[in-house]
């Protein structure tokens, strides 16, 4: 069984989504408070969503500086499979760990709804079971989610095949419609977008279930392995 | 000595700014006419022990560098303002 570490910092409010989306897809999940200095035997590690340390400063700012991001760095560096959920992926560019950053969204306004995300790269960790041109419909709810960077990362981005996802329309004012990217190894990925919370048609998309069944290493063919095996090093 | 600093965070140039841009917008509406470039920003203030001035303004640069301003996005400029005794 894949078993995978959430972290929670103070103010994190996804980890029992990212939990019970875990328990649904059959990985063993636990939670990892942020002040541990070590994740324990795990093929993966996820930065939930919500406000942690409360957004001061920046979103991420302070939660960078956690004891337990030593551990998350070290474990992204050996190749392990890093994935961060919205406020996650603006603590992992805090860290330096993914390119870019998030900044308010164009027009000032706090997002809560459904986008339509199309599959960009299938290299990724969290995109290697979906299809190139795939749309995946996964709620937004976030205010700082306009992935920005300058020309240079920018380049780099498209050259080494880093834009994961993109809105297929734009709802933030994101470089490019960018919605996901990840490291140039391709282990560690952030994303604004919810899968945890698009889990069910009942409850009105299992669009994500194919991002983290790929990232669990499910529904991948051979040689992906289970989490960690893109880009390990 | 208790050197007293202030540091100015703004997000860089090229960089947009929504929030400087809705500020603006909002000004004719108070009759403000020939007001542009409206850049929103943050402002931190805090006292350093230091030897002198230059010593205070290194330490500021840098945890302005590495906590207070996000490099990829702001810039932040230090000013030491006063001098007290500790």
């Amino acid at each position: 069984m894949t078993r995978v570490a959430v972290v929670v910092f103070p103010g994190s409010n996804c980890e029992y989504d990212v939990m019970s989306a875990m328990a649904q897809l059959g990985a063993s999940a636990e939670l990892v408070f942020h002040s541990a200095t070590t994740l324990g035997d795990v093929d993966g590690v996820i930065l939930p969503g919500g406000f942690a340390h409360g957004d001061y400063l920046r979103p991420g700012a302070i939660a960078r500086f956690s004891p337990v991001m030593t551990a998350v760095s070290d474990f992204a560096a050996a190749g392990g499979a890093v994935l961060g959920v919205c406020n996650g992926f603006q603590v992992l560019t805090e860290a330096g760990l993914l390119p870019g950053a998030l900044q308010k969204n164009r027009g000032l306004t706090f997002l809560c709804q459904p986008t339509t995300l199309v599959v960009s790269s299938t290299r990724s960790v969290l995109t290697r079971a979906a299809t190139p041109g795939q749309e995946l419909v996964i709620p937004i709810n976030h205010f700082s989610g306009a992935y920005t960077c300058d020309d240079e990362t920018y380049a780099s981005l498209v050259r080494h095949d880093q834009i994961v996802l993109r809105y297929r329309d734009n709802p933030n004012g994101s470089r490019d419609d960018i919605a996901a990217v990840s490291n140039e190894a391709g282990n560690v990925v952030g994303l604004m977008p919810h899968p945890e919370r698009a889990m069910s048609t009942l409850l009105g998309s299992a669009d994500g279930r194919v991002l983290l069944e790929g990232f669990l290493g499910l529904g991948v063919g051979a040689g992906a392995g289970r989490g960690g095996g893109v880009g390990a090093q | 000595m208790n050197h007293s600093v202030i540091v100015e965070v703004t997000l860089r140039r090229g960089i947009a700014d929504p929030q400087g841009a809705t500020i603006e917008r909002a000004l004719p509406a108070l009759g403000f006419t020939g007001v542009h470039s409206m850049r929103a920003g943050k402002l931190f203030r805090f006292d350093v022990e230091a030897a002198d001035a230059e010593e205070a303004r290194a330490t500021a640069q840098s945890l302005a560098q590495r906590l207070l301003s996000n490099p990829v996005i702001e810039d932040a400029h230090v000013r030491v303002e006063e001098v007290r005794p500790a």
